[in-house]
């Protein structure tokens, strides 16, 4: 993909603890660019929930971000199980997480809802056994 | 008015240029260059854990002085309840209240009150359910500075509330004009504080008239003087407190949360820990917590960089002394105005150009000038980190060549090229003439 800068990052899927440093490494990049609280915030959570799937389910992944004054897009791949049911996938309160995953207090369902509620547009690539691709693009201007 | 006037300062001559600040700071705000440090006015938040860190005591916090009380005709002290801890032998907070008046204060008022009025409105406003959650207490200045540079999208989260300091100097204010018959401007209103961030942030409210304060004096200068004059020797101990333990346990860190009354409240001290609870607020990671204090002191207010006694000992002390009962009393009047009349603004003093195509163009050169370091964040350069001295390059403050290990490269290739040229031979002598 094009874009102006880009940055690549590798979501380690054995740490639980470290799902979050890349959203939190590409909040600082785009608060260095000035682009607006409410950008930053819609990107960093949606990056988060991202983060915390690949390590939930797909034993972690890759995440790159690509940044254009009027434009971002972030590309979450995974080579995971993939997902089987997509429209379940995006119903709140929907999970395949294990209940021990669930005890300690993820697996909520509300991921790739909230993927979707905070970025402008979301395409899921998936494939069973083969892993998930996550674009999430986000319109700067458009809030 | 300077716009980023500021308590906290350097002591040039004390300055030994060492590193050791550098680190310490949570915004990146100091620099050394030239042998001594700077800071850089637009990012300090005035935390003090530069005072606390310097080992030649080249980093102060500026006061206002005692003498300053000469300026009015009838003076309050304002105690902050961190006060109250740092005496080893006082068997009452009475007692330490009628001591400051040896000072020369006419009459004192505890923050305490209006700290215990700021725990009541909280609790009401939690239970309107008109706040955002988790819902951050506005109490420390340096927190709410940080929060207006690193955090703007948590500013809504921020409890609209004025400080206990500030709620209480406009009752101090009040209740000596009804005892005198003074005018407002003949009272003299002075907070002793444990944190530089109050003086400052009394700076900047002077300047737009929305401050009740008129100095602010440290809490270790006001206890040398009394120690000094041996004013803790009190004849006859005055009824002076009023203030219950809602109010006066705000000093230590959970006394503010749990007055608070939220059930899921959790209570959060020291720059850092504060850092990080703020960016897990961020991430939406905490949705499920009502009420954060949020300290940028380790303990809390008795660990403000101004205070005598060490943290633990005065937290004791101060749960000790305080009374049960009074919580539900009100100590400051009905009708006295407890909402903020300034709000937080975002301050983007961490943008690389306030143009937006300006700044890609120099995140790109700083992520390619950051590849050519040696990511040890030793500090030597005089930027904290490797990044930050990309990030300085870019903005025009430093040089490639502050890098001593780039530095030490460049010489090497320096001399490889000298030899190379000494070692060519001389071209053989020709007479022009033959």
């Amino acid at each position: 993909m094009d874009a102006l800068m880009k940055y690549h990052y590798v979501v380690d899927g054995s740490d639980f603890t470290r799902a979050g440093e890349t959203s939190s490494s590409v909040k600082k990049i785009l608060r260095s660019m000035g682009f607006s609280p409410e950008t930053i915030r819609r990107v960093a959570i949606a990056m988060y929930e991202g983060e915390i799937n690949m390590v939930i389910h797909a034993n972690g992944g890759t995440i790159d971000a690509y940044i254009d004054p009027d434009k971002i897009t972030i590309v979450m791949a995974d080579t995971g199980p993939g997902i089987k049911d997509i429209s379940l996938a995006m119903q709140e309160g929907y999970s395949t997480a294990t209940s021990r995953i669930r005890e300690l207090g993820f697996g909520a369902g509300m991921g790739i809802p909230n993927m979707k509620k905070y970025s402008d547009e979301m395409d899921i690539d998936t494939k069973i056994g083969v892993g998930t691709t996550l674009t999430l693009t986000f319109y700067p201007d458009n809030e | 008015m300077d716009k980023y006037w500021h308590s906290v300062r350097l002591e040039r001559e004390s300055c030994q240029g060492c590193t050791n600040c550098l680190k310490s700071c949570p915004t990146q705000a100091i620099r050394v260059q030239g042998k001594k440090a700077k800071v850089l006015k637009d990012r300090c938040i005035d935390c003090g854990e530069c005072i606390r860190k310097c080992p030649y005591h080249a980093k102060k916090a500026y006061t206002s002085s005692l003498s300053e009380l000469e300026k009015f005709k009838y003076n309050v002290a304002l105690i902050a309840p961190a006060f109250y801890g740092q005496f080893s032998k006082a068997e009452s907070i009475d007692e330490i209240l009628t001591a400051v008046l040896k000072l020369g204060f006419d009459d004192v008022f505890e923050v305490a009150a209006g700290a215990q009025a700021v725990s009541k409105k909280t609790k009401e406003l939690l239970d309107s359910g008109e706040l955002l959650k988790p819902t951050i207490s506005s109490a420390c200045p340096a927190v709410m500075k940080l929060i207006a540079i690193m955090f703007p999208g948590l500013i809504g989260n921020i409890i609209p509330l004025k400080s206990p300091m500030e709620i209480s100097a406009a009752e101090a204010r009040r209740l000596a004009t009804e005892k005198t018959g003074l005018k407002p401007s003949e009272i003299g209103i002075f907070f002793i504080s444990p944190c530089a961030a109050k003086m400052t942030a009394v700076y900047d409210d002077a300047e737009n008239g929305h401050t009740e304060v008129d100095g602010v004096l440290s809490i270790k200068d006001v206890v040398l003087v009394m120690a000094q004059h041996g004013f803790g020797k009190v004849e006859e101990i005055k009824p002076l407190s009023s203030a219950g333990r809602s109010g006066v346990l705000w000093a230590t860190t959970g006394g503010e949360a749990e007055s608070s009354g939220a059930k899921k409240h959790i209570a959060v001290s020291g720059i850092q820990n504060v850092i990080k609870v703020l960016a897990d607020i961020d991430d939406d990671k905490l949705s499920d917590i009502e009420f954060v204090e949020v300290l940028a002191c380790d303990g809390g207010c008795v660990g403000g960089p101004l205070v005598m006694e060490n943290p633990f000992v005065a937290s004791s002390r101060i749960k000790r002394l305080c009374h049960v009962e009074n919580d539900d009393v009100d100590l400051i009047s009905k009708d006295a105005e407890l909402f903020w009349d300034r709000p937080i603004i975002y301050r983007p003093v961490m943008n690389l150009d306030s143009d937006r195509m300006e700044a890609m163009k120099k995140a790109i050169r700083l992520e390619a000038l950051y590849e050519q370091f040696p990511k040890l964040d030793c500090g030597s350069c005089g930027s904290p980190t490797c990044r930050a001295l990309a990030e300085d390059i870019v903005r025009g403050y430093a040089v490639e060549t502050d890098c001593v290990f780039l530095l030490r490269e460049r010489v090497r290739e320096l001399t490889r090229q000298m030899v190379e040229l000494e070692g060519k031979e001389h071209r053989p002598d020709s007479d022009p003439e033959e």
